[in-house]
C-alpha cells in the first residue's frame, strides 16, 4: 500500500514539474529566439511575458475545435492522442536524483526504474512515429500527407545513428537500467574530473553524444531537420488540419519529446545528478552562489531599470533568487536539491542548445538531410560502436 | 493478477489479429498488425523476458510495421474491393482447412509434453542471458540469418537500382 501511495505522489509532482516546464519552455524559446533577434519577445502579458504560456493556454482550450469533414475521423482524433501520451509516459524512466528520505521514508527520485530502461526509451521513441504518420494521413490533406512521409522517414532513418550512439556508452556500463548507469558515472577520475561517460575511459564518448544530440534534433523534428514542418513549402506539415486542444497535443508532444531526449543525453553521457567536481571542492555551494549571482545581477538591473516597469518586477525576481539560493544552501535540504540543481541545469543547457540552434541555422534541403544520416552519420556511429567495443575488450579488466 | 492481464492481452492481440483480416483498409490492418504486436510484448514480459519485449516492440512495431504503414502510405492504397462471390476454391477447401487446423491444436494443447507447461514470469530473459546464448550456444543459427537477412537486402539493392545506361 504504501508503495502506491509514493508512486502516486512521485507521478503527481513529476507530472505537474512535467507541464509548467512544457508550458514555460515554450516561452523561454520565445524569449531567447527574440533576443537572438535583438526583439524582446513576449512582454505583455504578466511581467515580462510570464504569464503568456497561462494566455496560451486558455485561447487554445477555448477555440474551436474543428473537425473537418473529409479526415478519417477515428485515426484523425487518436493520432494526437498517441503522440501527446507516448511523449509523456517516457519521462517515467529518467533518475532525477539519488536514493533520499522524506519524513523517514526512503525513495528514488524516479518514477521507476527498469532493468530495460534504455530499450524502453527507444521502443517509445520507435512507436511514437504512428502518431505523426496517422495525423498526416488521416487528414487527407496533400501538405499533411507529404509532411508525415518526410516525417517517418525521418524518424526512422535518424533512429539508427541514435541507438547505435546509445549502444557505446552502454558497452562502458554494462547495464540498461538507468539509475545503474548514472550510478556507474560517480566518482572522480584523478580525484577531479568527472568520471562522466563523456569523459570516462578507456574511451571518451565524446563522439556519440555529438551523434546522439544530432539525431535528436532530427528525431524531435527541429530545426535545422524541420522539413516535416517546413511552412514555406507545406504550410504546418502533418499537423496542419489540427486545431485547437488537438493542436496543443502535438505542440506538447514535440515539446515533451524534447525534454524527454535532453534528460536522457545527461543521464547517458553527462553523468545526471552527478555534479562537474567533487564535494570536498565546493560543488554543493556552486547551486546557491549561482541563483545569489542571478539575484544580484536582477538587483543591480532593477537599480538601473532599462524599461519603467523594471523597477517593480525585477526586485521581486531577485527576492525569488535568493530565496532558491537560500533554500539550496539548507543542510537538510541540500541532499535533495543539489542533485535536482545539477540534473535540471544539464537538462536545461542541452534545451538552451536546441533553441540556439534554431535561432542560428536554415533548415536542410530534403535530400541532403538523408544523404547526411545514410552517408555520414551512420557509418561514423559504427565505426565509433566498434572502437568502443575495442577499447572495452582491451584495456577493461 | 498475472492471469487477468495475461487474459486482457490475450484478447486484445486475438481482437486485433481478427481485425486485421477483416479490415478491408490496407491502413487499418497494418495498425490491426501493430495492435497484435503490442499484445504480444506484453505477454512476453508477463513471462519475464524483458528484454524480447522490449525488442519485440522496437523492431516490430518500431520498425517494420512502420515501413508498412509507409508504403502504404506512399502508395496511397485505397480500400480493397471485396470480390462479389467467393471463389470455388475457397467454398471446396475452406470449412476443410479450418476444421484441419483447429483440429491440429486442439491434439497438440492436448498431447504435449506434461513438463510444458509454463508459469508468469519464469523467463528471466535479460539482455545479459538473451545475449549469451545468441552468441554461445545458438552462434551458428544467429549468422546463418544474419546472413540470410544480408542477401535479401542485397537483392533488395539489386531490384531497385537503377538501370545506368
Amino acid at each position: 500500500m504504501n508503495f502506491f501511495i509514493i508512486s502516486l505522489i512521485k507521478a503527481g509532482i513529476v507530472a505537474a514539474v512535467l507541464m509548467t516546464t512544457l508550458a514555460y519552455l515554450q516561452w523561454v524559446e520565445r524569449k531567447v529566439i527574440a533576443h537572438i533577434q535583438l526583439r524582446i519577445g513576449p512582454y505583455r502579458v504578466g511581467p515580462h511575458g510570464l504569464l503568456q504560456p497561462l494566455a496560451d493556454v486558455v485561447k487554445l482550450l477555448t477555440k474551436e475545435d474543428l473537425v473537418p469533414s473529409h479526415v478519417n475521423k477515428f485515426f484523425y482524433l487518436a493520432a494526437p492522442i498517441i503522440s501527446v501520451a507516448l511523449a509523456l509516459t517516457s519521462i517515467s524512466v529518467i533518475p532525477f536524483g539519488p536514493e533520499i528520505e522524506v519524513f523517514g521514508v526512503r525513495t528514488y527520485l524516479q518514477l521507476t526504474d527498469l532493468n530495460i530502461g534504455v530499450l524502453v526509451l527507444l521502443a517509445i521513441s520507435g512507436v511514437s512515429v504512428y502518431g505523426v504518420a496517422l495525423a498526416g494521413w488521416s487528414s487527407n490533406n496533400k501538405y499533411a500527407l507529404l509532411g508525415a512521409l518526410r516525417a517517418s522517414a525521418q524518424m526512422i532513418s535518424y533512429e539508427l545513428p541514435l541507438a547505435l550512439a546509445v549502444a557505446s556508452p552502454l558497452l562502458l556500463f554494462n547495464t540498461l537500467s538507468l539509475r545503474e548507469i548514472v550510478d556507474a558515472q560517480a566518482g572522480y577520475s584523478f580525484g577531479f574530473i568527472a568520471r562522466w561517460a563523456i569523459f570516462q575511459g578507456p574511451l571518451p564518448q565524446i563522439i556519440s553524444f555529438i551523434i546522439f544530440l544530432i539525431a535528436a534534433f532530427a528525431e524531435t523534428n527541429r530545426i535545422p531537420f524541420d522539413l516535416p514542418e517546413a511552412e514555406n513549402e507545406l504550410v504546418a506539415g502533418f499537423h496542419t488540419e489540427y486545431s485547437s486542444m488537438k493542436f496543443a497535443a502535438f505542440f506538447m508532444a514535440e515539446y515533451a519529446n524534447m525534454v524527454t531526449i535532453c534528460a536522457l543525453a545527461t543521464t547517458l553521457f553527462l553523468g545526471g545528478w552527478h555534479p562537474p567536481f567533487p564535494v570536498e571542492f565546493g560543488s554543493n555551494y556552486i547551486p546557491s552562489a549561482l541563483f545569489a549571482l542571478c539575484g544580484a545581477v536582477a538587483l543591480y538591473h532593477a537599480l538601473h531599470p532599462a524599461r519603467p516597469k523594471d523597477r517593480f518586477t525585477l526586485p521581486v525576481f531577485a527576492v525569488v533568487f535568493f530565496a532558491i539560493a537560500l533554500a539550496i544552501a539548507v543542510p537538510a535540504l541540500n541532499p535533495i536539491l543539489a542533485p535536482l540543481f545539477w540534473f535540471a541545469a544539464k537538462t536545461g543547457f542541452l534545451l538552451f542548445l536546441f533553441i540556439w540552434v534554431r535561432g542560428t541555422l536554415p533548415r536542410f534541403r530534403y535530400d541532403q538531410l538523408m544523404r547526411f544520416t545514410w552517408a555520414f552519420l551512420f557509418p561514423v556511429s559504427i565505426v565509433h560502436l566498434f572502437a568502443t567495443a575495442l577499447a572495452v575488450a582491451l584495456f577493461t579488466r | 493478477m498475472d492471469a487477468i492481464l495475461f487474459l486482457i492481452f490475450a484478447a486484445i492481440a486475438v481482437a486485433c489479429a481478427i481485425n486485421l483480416v477483416v479490415q478491408k483498409h490496407p491502413i487499418t490492418s497494418a495498425l490491426s498488425l501493430v495492435g497484435v504486436m503490442g499484445a504480444l510484448a506484453v505477454i512476453y514480459l508477463l513471462l519475464g523476458a524483458e528484454f524480447i519485449a522490449a525488442a519485440q516492440l522496437i523492431v516490430y512495431a518500431g520498425a517494420i510495421m512502420v515501413l508498412f504503414v509507409f508504403v502504404i502510405m506512399l502508395l496511397n492504397a485505397g480500400e480493397e474491393k471485396k470480390p462479389a462471390r467467393p471463389s470455388w476454391f475457397a467454398k471446396i477447401l475452406g470449412v476443410p482447412l479450418v476444421i484441419a487446423v483447429l483440429g491440429l491444436l486442439n491434439f497438440f494443447v492436448q498431447h504435449g509434453s506434461p513438463d510444458s507447461t509454463i508459469t508468469f514470469g519464469e523467463y528471466t530473459g535479460t539482455a545479459k542471458d538473451v545475449g549469451r546464448a545468441l552468441f554461445t550456444t545458438y552462434l551458428l543459427p544467429f549468422e546463418i540469418t544474419s546472413v540470410l537477412i544480408l542477401v535479401a537486402i542485397l537483392g533488395a539493392v539489386v531490384l531497385a537500382r537503377k538501370e545506368m545506361d
